[in-house]
């Protein structure tokens, strides 16, 4: 039986209260603002609640709103969370916000095996950092390369060729 | 042959007509340039008429590199690798705009032009290029073959 979104979120504020930093509703997409030392918890709380049984997690990736109109003030990345239950059909969206000096997050490894690429793409692209992951190498790109190529400061015409002409 | 049974010619001559119609290909396919490459290849277009029917799938049987999609600056020492593999005389196609240029990928992932990597003999331009568009370099190809002139 699948369950509102909005009863979700109402379920998701009674039982973690104050960690659940802010809930939206937007174009029919539910989606709780947690608070990252609750983040665990919270999604732990999403897979084995017996209402709730998310036990998909469809994507985990990141935002960085380093220049983003209005957002100049708040954390600078966004770790999000998209899960699915398969028995009850229904979706939520968790957002975790990350400050630039202390980009680190629980590891969803041990909830959802899937995790481990997502976190380690996320590592690549945005350098967030995942506490209790087996494995936290670079996925896409190769060793060699210096920085996170999705952070909005990492210069769009910088190359880091492995053969051929630098410039 | 006509009125006696011998023409003649010159060795470079010999050699070149021979090789031009008989391009083994080797083609490196890496996106979705591959399909119109695939397309070429069928009876559809039938590439066989120049004699380039038959891919190897060995850099070493190889005369001609396809280099066909684009190439990652990860996938950069691979595509250098093959490229040395290849015994000589040895030609190259940049088959589609990103092995030109990079094409729109204008990042840091893309090769910005495999000519920074390997020398190039012809360029096809196109995204993807048609069917027309690769026939037509491989017959600039064929004319650059039986001249004998290569960028090795």
């Amino acid at each position: 039986m699948a369950t509102d979104g909005s009863d979700i979120l109402a379920r998701l504020a009674d039982r973690f209260g104050a960690a659940i930093q802010g809930t939206e509703d937007r174009f029919g997409d539910h989606t709780a603002v947690v608070e990252r030392v609750a983040v665990a918890d919270v999604l732990a709380f999403c897979r084995d609640d017996p209402g709730l049984r998310c036990d998909l997690l469809m994507d985990l990736t990141a935002v960085d709103y380093l220049t983003y109109p209005g957002r100049e003030d708040g954390p600078r990345f966004e770790v999000v969370y998209h899960l699915y239950s398969v028995p009850h059909n229904h979706r939520i969206r968790l957002k975790i916000g990350l400050d630039e000096d202390d980009a680190v997050l629980a590891s969803a490894v041990p909830l959802w095996p899937i995790a481990n690429w997502f976190e380690r793409e996320v590592w690549d692209m945005f350098g967030i950092r995942f506490e209790g992951h087996p494995n936290l190498r670079r996925l896409l790109l190769y060793e060699e390369f210096r920085g996170h190529p999705l952070r909005k400061d990492y210069p769009v015409n910088r190359r880091q060729p492995l053969i051929g002409p630098r410039d | 042959m006509g009125i006696g049974d011998f023409v003649t010619t010159t060795l470079d001559a010999a050699l070149g007509w021979a090789r031009k119609y008989s391009i083994f290909q080797y083609p490196f396919v890496t996106a979705c340039c591959g399909m119109e490459y695939m397309a070429t290849s069928c009876s559809h277009y039938d590439i066989d008429r120049f004699g380039a029917g038959l891919p190897r799938f060995s850099p070493r049987q190889a005369d001609v590199l396809f280099v066909v999609g684009t190439i990652s600056h990860k996938m950069a020492p691979v595509l250098r690798r093959i490229y040395d593999q290849m015994t000589e005389p040895k030609w190259v196609v940049a088959f589609g705009v990103c092995t030109c240029t990079g094409g729109f990928y204008d990042n840091y992932a893309t090769v910005q032009g495999i000519d920074t990597i390997v020398p190039v003999d012809i360029y096809i331009p196109g995204c993807p290029p048609r069917p027309e568009s690769v026939l037509d370099g491989l017959m600039k190809l064929q004319e650059k073959i039986a001249i004998g002139r290569q960028r090795y």
